[in-house]
């Protein structure tokens, strides 16, 4: 039962993320990419990260794509839907891009990967996903977890003190 | 169980569909979503090995990536708002003040 449902996501995933690149208008494509987010959140769930499903729907579509969405009614981006959407070298971009993907394909294809372990994990068992999840990050990685609070720290001054206007004494 | 093998061809997917975005969009809000989609991209491929060997390193790294990924977006539309407001720009092949 698994199986039809992580294709189910998938395609989801791939054709709101198809749809995010192609639009035009960049609003659209925003509230394409909170679709994808949804989407990556099923699959979270069944790939047994629930407190990372949470965390997507919370932050990346609650919090970060409404910082887009408000950054983007600030700016006047009505002039560029009437634009070319394109670079001048996209084709050349295209070609990188095919390249890359040549890449990957040979490298998936090629690697042989060990059997996997069973997942002792279930859903409703107790102590679950997010108990887990907080004792290892609050034990072995609580240093780099201090470091990205120092990070998220660093980045709310720079964005403060970039998109300030500018004050004539 | 989904095997690994399925988890990461869609991360490969995206991340193929999300640098084509970056590399061939004009307007530099769809290049910052494309980049947000590669980021998100890498957490389906961390999520996978988490699932594969039972265990969940790879679901504190997608933690990590989630923070650097605010980190990107506040400051990445920061740069935005204070060239859009200076000469009224979003479009990154007519930013070339710097180019030689």
């Amino acid at each position: 039962m698994e199986l039809p449902f992580f294709y189910l996501f998938a395609a989801g995933i791939v054709g709101a993320s198809l749809l995010m690149v192609t639009r035009a208008n960049v609003i659209h494509a925003a509230l394409s990419l909170v679709l994808v987010f949804l989407f990556m959140a099923g699959l979270f769930v069944l790939a047994g990260a629930e407190f990372l499903a949470g965390v997507q729907i919370l932050i990346y579509a609650g919090g970060i794509m409404v910082l887009y969405l408000f950054s983007i009614m600030l700016m006047n981006v009505g002039v560029a839907v009437r634009l070319r959407q394109w670079h001048r070298q996209s084709a050349l971009a295209f070609l990188a891009a095919a390249l890359l993907a040549l890449e990957v394909w040979v490298v998936l294809w090629k690697v042989s990967l060990p059997a996997g372990k069973a997942w002792p994990w279930q859903l409703g068992q107790t102590p679950g996903n997010v108990e887990a999840l907080g004792m290892v990050l609050y034990t072995k990685f609580l240093f780099p977890f201090e470091v990205a609070s120092v990070l998220l720290l660093a980045a709310m001054i720079g964005a403060i003190v970039l998109a300030k206007r500018q004050i004539t004494r | 169980m989904v095997p690994l093998t399925h988890y990461l061809a869609l991360g490969a997917i995206l991340f193929l569909i999300g640098a084509a975005g970056v590399l061939m969009r004009r307007n530099a809000i769809m290049i910052l979503l494309s980049i947000e989609l590669m980021l998100n991209s890498v957490n389906v491929t961390l999520v996978g090995f988490a699932r594969q060997w039972a265990d969940l390193t790879g679901q504190v790294f997608a933690i990590f990536i989630i923070a650097v990924a605010a980190c990107e977006a506040a400051v990445g539309l920061a740069i935005l708002i204070a060239i859009n407001r200076d000469r009224s720009l979003v479009n990154v092949d007519e930013i070339n003040l710097l180019k030689w």
